[in-house]
Formats: structure tokens, sequence, C-alpha cells
């Protein structure tokens, strides 16, 4: 049952999206995320939607994967227009009881719904395309000028794929220490919620101690291996700019630039 | 002899209508007596823990049916907690199961759940601790500041301590040192001794099945392959090769002698029996076949 979580979705495949430098994707996602957000037209909101659309048909993810996405946010989009819609200042359309709806407020609680959606589709199409290697890959080497001004860049980024890389075997883990646990009786499945706050003591305590368990191991067996943090090290795959990749980021900067003349 | 559990037609398939599909066990039956010391054995990969995991209704059947004393256990899938504590299952590297703040109540936490009297926990708590070779001076102690091996003894106590009918052990002596070994399997004979529960100990190292058990079960890639006592097994050692699993050394040994020519009955798989017969050989002039 917990094998069905799935983290860091990444459908593999060999579309232009995929092949795309990691870097390019994360700025392109930075400048996507900057543009919906000074986006004020609705011409603008029609470029940026097409845009996105685009990006999904070259992408080959499928529409059913992106709207699951959005499952777990829907309460939040809801609540952020409901909220957009009554309480905006404005011109009057209609009021019942204590609720007045405004041309503002339609208007804004159109805009946020928007906003958001396209927000999180954007955000979830570069992981659905991207492995967790390379977005940390990507994301150390942007980041690296941070380094001059003494962050650890290479440390977050070795942290962030470790931690990647040891959630399938968690996942494991805790299915086994469940199931020995239920086999001594414990329920994790009926009872109040306190009661099964509870029953979860049984597993996370021995899912912690192994946790460190496993830390302290990976320390020893990359010390074995002489790693001594970013001083010195080089890298398997390099990452390096293409065509491509100057097209993709050539477009969404005219993008950003279009949208803010629009505004 | 009476039955106790019985596999009828045991199939599991892992990841179903995924293209990870597998079968871990396909179309297994057999049976397990009441008070008898059963031993499975099977390479890796050859379906032994996900059998296991059936007979107290951690994993549902794909097809097929688990029965306990004659009912199916999922029945009314309601009772599958009752089902777990009667047939007590110790996993492979069960030290890592251990939470509580000491080693008494970590063993009690299955009583616990069975929603026993607090004198009756008590009893349980001592007497399974004194099965598994517990020292009562460990059980105030914090289970985390127990060697490896006494952790596992305080995991394997913590199951006996729910009283089941039947105990399914799971490599109980894997990664333990030779002495450690020899004292826990003695401790798991001697508690199947003085209570008669049923005990059915799962490994892949023969030596340790053929010096335990009664009977053995032979997994070979997701079936049964064989059974039978310990002697009609080893008996056909050449059978229990080709399925990649090992013979006891000391059959190996008689099987060499065989092939050499000299008349010595294969199925012999202790020391003892081995130098009873070499010496019944020597007195008999050393006929050969």
């Amino acid at each position: 049952m917990l094998k069905d979580i799935t983290l860091g979705q990444f459908f593999p495949g060999d579309t232009l999206a995929h092949k795309l430098d990691p870097r390019t994707k994360l700025l392109v996602t930075v400048l996507y995320v900057v543009a919906l957000f000074t986006a004020k037209s609705f011409i603008a909101y029609g470029l940026l939607i097409l845009t996105l659309i685009v990006a999904v048909r070259i992408s080959r993810v499928g529409a059913k994967a992106l709207f699951k996405g959005l499952k777990p946010v829907l309460f939040i989009i809801a609540f952020t227009a409901l909220l957009n819609l009554f309480y905006t200042p404005g011109t009057e359309l209609c009021h019942f009881w204590i609720f007045r709806i405004t041309i503002e407020g339609v208007r804004a609680a159109i805009t946020m719904m928007l906003r958001i959606t396209l927000l999180i589709m954007g955000t979830f199409l570069l992981t659905y395309t991207t492995s967790p290697i390379r977005l940390t890959d990507g994301l150390e080497s942007l980041l690296g000028p941070l380094k001059k001004i003494k962050v650890p860049v290479h440390e977050l980024a070795m942290m962030m794929s470790i931690a990647l890389r040891f959630i399938p075997t968690l996942i494991e883990e805790t299915d086994k220490i469940m199931s020995a646990q239920k086999a001594r009786g414990a329920d994790f499945e009926t009872g109040s919620l306190m009661q099964r706050a509870k029953a979860l003591v049984p597993l996370l305590v021995p899912l912690f101690v192994s946790a460190f368990r496993r830390a302290d191991e990976l320390a020893t067996a990359m010390e074995c291996r002489c790693y001594h943090g970013d001083e010195g090290r080089t890298k398997l795959n390099v990452l390096h700019y293409q065509t491509r990749d100057y097209l993709v980021l050539g477009y969404y900067a005219v993008l950003v630039a279009a949208v803010i003349a629009l505004r | 002899m009476e039955e106790i559990i019985r596999v009828e037609n045991l199939t599991h398939t892992y990841g179903e209508g995924t293209p990870f599909c597998r079968s871990a066990v396909q179309d297994m039956s057999l049976a397990i007596y009441r008070g008898e010391f059963l031993g499975i054995i099977g390479h890796t990969g050859s379906g032994k823990s996900t059998l296991i995991q059936h007979l107290n209704g951690l994993l549902k059947p794909t097809s097929g049916r688990i029965l306990l004393g004659g009912e199916d256990i999922w029945a009314d899938p309601k009772k599958i907690r009752d089902v777990r504590f009667r047939v007590g299952l110790v996993f492979q590297y069960p030290e890592y199961q251990l939470f509580e703040e000491t080693v008494y109540r970590d063993i009690a936490f299955g009583p616990t759940n069975m929603c026993l009297s607090k004198d009756e926990i008590d009893r349980r708590v001592r007497e399974s601790a004194h099965f598994a070779g517990l020292t009562d001076d460990l059980l105030e102690k914090s289970p985390f500041a127990l060697s490896g091996g006494q952790k596992r003894r305080v995991a394997i106590a913590g199951v006996i301590a729910m009283e089941p009918e039947v105990l399914v052990l799971d490599e109980p002596s894997a990664g333990l040192d030779p002495q450690g070994r020899e004292e826990l399997l003695a401790n798991i004979r001697e508690f199947h001794r003085a209570r008669g529960t049923t005990v059915v100990l799962v490994s892949h190292s023969m030596e340790e099945i053929a010096k335990n058990v009664d009977r053995i079960v032979v997994l070979s890639d997701s079936h049964v392959l064989m059974s039978g006592a310990p002697r009609e097994v080893f008996a056909r050692g050449d059978e229990l090769m080709t399925a990649g699993l090992d013979v006891p050394q000391v059959t190996r040994i008689a099987m060499a002698l065989r092939d050499k020519g000299i008349a010595i009955d294969p199925a012999v798989y202790t020391v003892d029996e081995l130098s009873e017969e070499l010496v019944a050989l020597k007195r008999g002039g050393g006929k050969k076949c």
C-alpha cells in the first residue's frame, strides 16, 4: 500500500522536454512563474496557457497525470477563489444576505484560480520530465555562484540527492516494520485519531533508529571512498547548453517581455 | 497427526496489473501438523518469505486458501488480528522492530494488544524471556543498549509472549556467530520441547535444518519441490543440488564415499550417524558394493 506513494514523480521519456538541460528547465520554470505573477490582461493569460499546452504536448505527459497533481490543492484553489470572489471591493454585481459579489471580485477569483492552476501544472511539468538526479545537478550548477559567498551549494545538492535516493528504501523499511508490528497485533487502521497517532510510535521509533544507523553507515562508506566535499571534485556527466536550450530560453525571455508589455 | 495449518493452492502475485507483476508463490499446497518442528528451506527468491507471511494473514492470497484449524483465515477479514495472535511470526532481523523504553515493555507489546490482565502479561513476559534465554536483569534495560544477539532474543520473546499455537521463525540465526546460532537454536528447541508448540523454522542453511527439525519442506522457484523427514529429503541429495540447494556436509561426504563405491546409506546427515555407519563398515570388513 505504501508502495503506491509517488514522490518526485518522473516519467522517463525521450522528448525535447526531457532532453533539455535541467538548468534550462529550472530557469524557464522561474521565468514562467514570474510571467504568471506579472500577467494582468486576459491576452497575457492566453499566451501563458498556450505556452503550457504546447509544452505539455511536446513532453507527451498525459493531461491526466497533470490533473492528478492538482487534486491535493483543489481545496486551496477553491478557497482562494471564494475569498477573492466575496472580499474584493469594487462595483457591485449582485448581493445576497451578507455576501457582495463585485465585478472586480469575479475577475480576481478567475485570475487567482488560473494562476495557481498554471503554477502547479508548470512546476509539475518540470518534475515529470526531469529525473531527480539531473534536477539536483542543474540546481547545483545554477546556484554555483553562491559558493562565492560561502553557501555550501554542493553539500546542499548532495543532501538533496541522498534524500531522494533513500525515499524508496525508507518506504520499504516502513513496510517491513509495519508488518512486524502487525504480526504482534498492532493496529494501524482502526480507532480514534488519538489511538491511531499512538499506534504510530511502534512504527516511527524503529524507523528513526534505522534511518540514523543508515546515515552513519553511508557516511562511513563515503569517507572510505575519499569523499571530501566539493573541493576538487569532478563530474561524470558535465552539463552543456545546446542550441535548443538557447532557443527555449530565448522564447521564454520574449514571453516575459510580452507579458510585461501587455500590462 | 492433526493438521493445524493447511495451505491450499496458494498463489501470490506482487504488483498485479503492472508491468512489474511477478508470482512469488505459485499453486503451492502443504500441511503443517500440530506439535511438529517443521523446516522450510529454499534458496533466495524461492518464495519462503512470501509463503510465511500468508500463514498469519499479513499477505492476502491472490488465489487459494489458508486454513487454520480447519477454518479459512480470510473467512472474516475483521478477525485477522486473532489469527496473528494464534500464528506468531518472527521476521528476518527482528531486532529492528524494537521500540519500547525497556525490554520488559517491548516483550509485553504483543500480550498488551491481546488485552490480557496485568498479571497474565507479567507471567508471559517473564516466561518468554526465559525461553528466549534472557536473564531477568535485562528486562529493565533499554533494548537499544543490548548487543545484536540479545536484541534478537528480545524480539523473539516478544512473539513467544503471545503464546501462539504456531511459531514461525524466518532465518532466526542469520548474521549471528556460530556460538550464538547454536545457543539460539537450542533455546528454540527447548521451547518446542517444553511447550509442544508447533514450530516452523525457515532457513537456507541445511545444517541448521538437519539438526533441528522433524520434517522438511523444500521450496524451489515458487513451488514445493519435495517434503518429508530429513532422511528422505537428504537421500535425494542430487535433486537438492540441481535446485541450487546445499546438502549437509555429512551427507556430502556420504555421497562422495558412495561414488567411490563404498556401500553407505546416502541419507545419513549427522556426524554420529556417519561415524556409526563407518565403524559398522570397518567391522564388516569394508565390503564394496
